[in-house]
């Protein structure tokens, strides 16, 4: 047809006007062993309210003028783009010395490693020819090329805190845009591939830890309110995936005729509500439920701590009952840091790396509950309550000697 | 399109009492047409085939002439029936290709549709609005006039800083990144170190 070969010119005529740029790299970027090796920032340090708050995430989509979006490039083109676009990326002051590897010479575990890690998305991870990430060295942010959009800028941040993570990718995308031509428009804001994002371009999210609310069931009702106001509800992945361990992403839907920092400021406040009311809710259950905490928590650590087999949506629901005993101080000397690394290193990528080759899924749940028996091997586990009327009771009623 | 009866009205071949009736739009104007039972047979127009009464009654150049119709991005050839499958644009310059019907699709997506927040202090001095077609066929080296400089900081740039952005902003919108990024470190290094 006339409009595909005129399409096709003009394909071939947009991938022709970027010079190429040269770019002085003296020092190597990071390997991803030494990516790997050391947790992110966002993995060690506690947030505000960390203890629902797992993560705030704050991502930008944009796009370069006069080029097709990546779903509807063809390879070379992304290959062009890709190999002008990433010594810009790279040359950041933000991303200097990171971990910068293009798909083609990355294997499926590694790049999954990276989904795992919330560095790249589902999607990006399932793409080839023609993608790159590039980590900052702290790996609080990341910038994927040829996702959805040419770029999309990550900033992660540990607990409650979308304002910094914003501030991070706002002042990333600004030194971008003071190199490349971004697709923007007065009107409509930055142009990206699916009209979702247009305008800001930003999806700021947060991910949640509310096993109270879920036991209590009570979570329905929040996820209802909270779609009610315009804000979405997604699984431990994002879209489409399962709310696995309690875990749950809140994010905004519009991008378009609101500001950033409006839209940030209505989600935490939003989040600051449902922090509220896990909070109330785990108060309730340890006050009137105590016994049937205790048996849940208890019996989490058991199977966590001696069990040879353990499947992924098992461990996740596990942990996730641990975790919300140790922030109830029902586990001894259970820190949330040492659950919250496992919750990452027992993903079916991560462990794949670990054992450096490919593991069936039985494999697979054998080496996720190997791991998960050393990890807890110090842990002296829920074994007496201070609060348990039974325990104090039992330790306390002193000898009759009269 | 529709078939449906009705006791109303004539038909428009023979003037008897219509029983079917087809509405459809061709070229974008709505038009009706009712017919008696023998002459809606003899059009091979039932109620069975009803949806393929627009095949019937379009004549082959009319047919072709719908489907050149659709809406094609100049830019990156995407069709709006592409856009409607798959939900996304081919490109950037697709925004003003589809632009009918754009607001009624925004406002159900989206709390408004007109952009409030960050705008790209480099492109917006020089951006036009979407569509910059000059870029699709680019001129060898059509002088710009040099933009605006950035909104200016609490202090006045020195005038080499001031040259040196507009420099940097022509540069990006030449495309010519090499000399952005060394106008761009030039510009850094002139700069006093801020706080972030």
């Amino acid at each position: 047809m006339a409009a595909d070969e005129a399409g096709e010119n003009i394909l071939h005529r947009h991938s022709t006007r970027i010079p190429i740029y040269t770019s002085k790299i003296s020092k190597p970027m990071m390997r991803f062993a030494t990516l790997i090796k050391n947790p992110a920032d966002w993995m060690k340090g506690a947030g505000p309210h960390s203890d629902v708050v797992m993560t705030s995430r704050v991502r930008l989509a944009r796009n370069l003028r006069g080029h097709p979006f990546p779903g509807f490039s063809q390879e070379r083109q992304r290959i062009e783009l890709l190999e002008r676009a990433r010594p810009v990326v790279e040359q950041l002051p933000e991303m200097r010395d990171g971990y910068s590897e293009d798909y083609t010479d990355l294997s499926k575990i590694r790049k999954q490693v990276l989904v795992e890690r919330h560095l790249v998305s589902r999607e990006h991870a399932a793409r080839s020819s023609g993608c790159a990430v590039v980590v900052d060295r702290k790996q609080s942010i990341s910038i994927m090329i040829n996702e959805e959009d040419h770029f999309r800028i990550q900033g992660i941040r540990p607990g409650l805190n979308l304002h910094s993570a914003y501030e991070a990718v706002d002042r990333v995308d600004s030194e971008l845009e003071s190199m490349l031509p971004y697709a923007f428009d007065p009107k409509l804001g930055y142009l990206t591939a699916c009209p979702t994002n247009l305008g800001t371009g930003m999806r700021a999210s947060v991910m949640l830890h509310l096993p109270a609310l879920v036991l209590t069931e009570q979570i329905n009702p929040v996820i209802k309110a909270i779609g009610k106001i315009g804000l979405a509800v997604r699984g431990l992945y994002g879209e489409g995936t399962e709310a696995l361990g309690n875990l749950f992403q809140i994010s905004n839907q519009h991008t378009l005729g609101e500001a950033e920092p409006e839209i940030i400021a209505q989600i935490e406040k939003v989040i600051e509500g449902v922090v509220r009311s896990e909070m109330t809710a785990r108060a309730k259950l340890k006050e009137d439920h105590q016994t049937m905490l205790q048996d849940q928590v208890g019996r989490a650590f058991a199977i966590l701590r001696y069990a040879h087999i353990l499947a992924s949506k098992e461990a996740l629901n596990l942990l996730s009952m641990l975790r919300l005993g140790a922030d109830l101080d029902l586990v001894g000397n259970c820190d949330r840091s040492l659950i919250d690394m496992l919750l990452l290193e027992i993903q079916p990528a991560h462990l794949q790396l670990n054992a450096a080759r490919e593991l069936s899924p039985e494999e697979r749940d054998s080496m996720r509950a190997e791991l998960t028996r050393a990890r807890l091997q110090s842990i002296d586990g829920p074994g007496s309550f201070p609060q348990s009327p039974s325990t104090s009771g039992g330790t306390a009623s002193p000898p009759t000697n009269e | 399109m529709k078939a449906g009866t009705t006791n109303s009205m004539k038909c428009d071949v023979c003037e008897n009492e219509a029983t079917v009736f087809l509405t459809q739009i061709i070229n974008g104007q709505m038009t009706t047409v009712n017919l008696c039972e023998t002459c809606s047979k003899a059009k091979g127009v039932t109620e069975e085939t009803g949806f393929g009464l627009a095949e019937a009654f379009l004549s082959p150049s009319q047919r072709s002439e719908s489907d050149v119709m659709e809406v094609v991005c100049p830019a990156c050839g995407f069709t709006a029936s592409q856009l409607k499958k798959i939900g996304r644009m081919g490109c950037p310059e697709c925004y003003a290709a589809f632009r009918d019907g754009l607001d009624a699709l925004l406002r159900n997506m989206h709390k408004g549709t007109k952009h409030v927040g960050k705008r790209p202090t480099h492109v917006s001095a020089v951006s036009p609005q979407i569509l910059p077609r000059q870029r699709m066929n680019p001129a060898p080296t059509a002088p710009v006039p040099p933009p605006a400089p950035p909104a200016a900081p609490a202090a006045p740039p020195p005038p080499d800083l001031a040259k040196l952005r507009a420099e940097l902003d022509l540069a990006v919108k030449e495309e010519r990144y090499e000399d952005a990024a060394r106008l761009k470190s030039e510009i850094e290094s002139l700069q006093p170190k801020t706080s972030k």
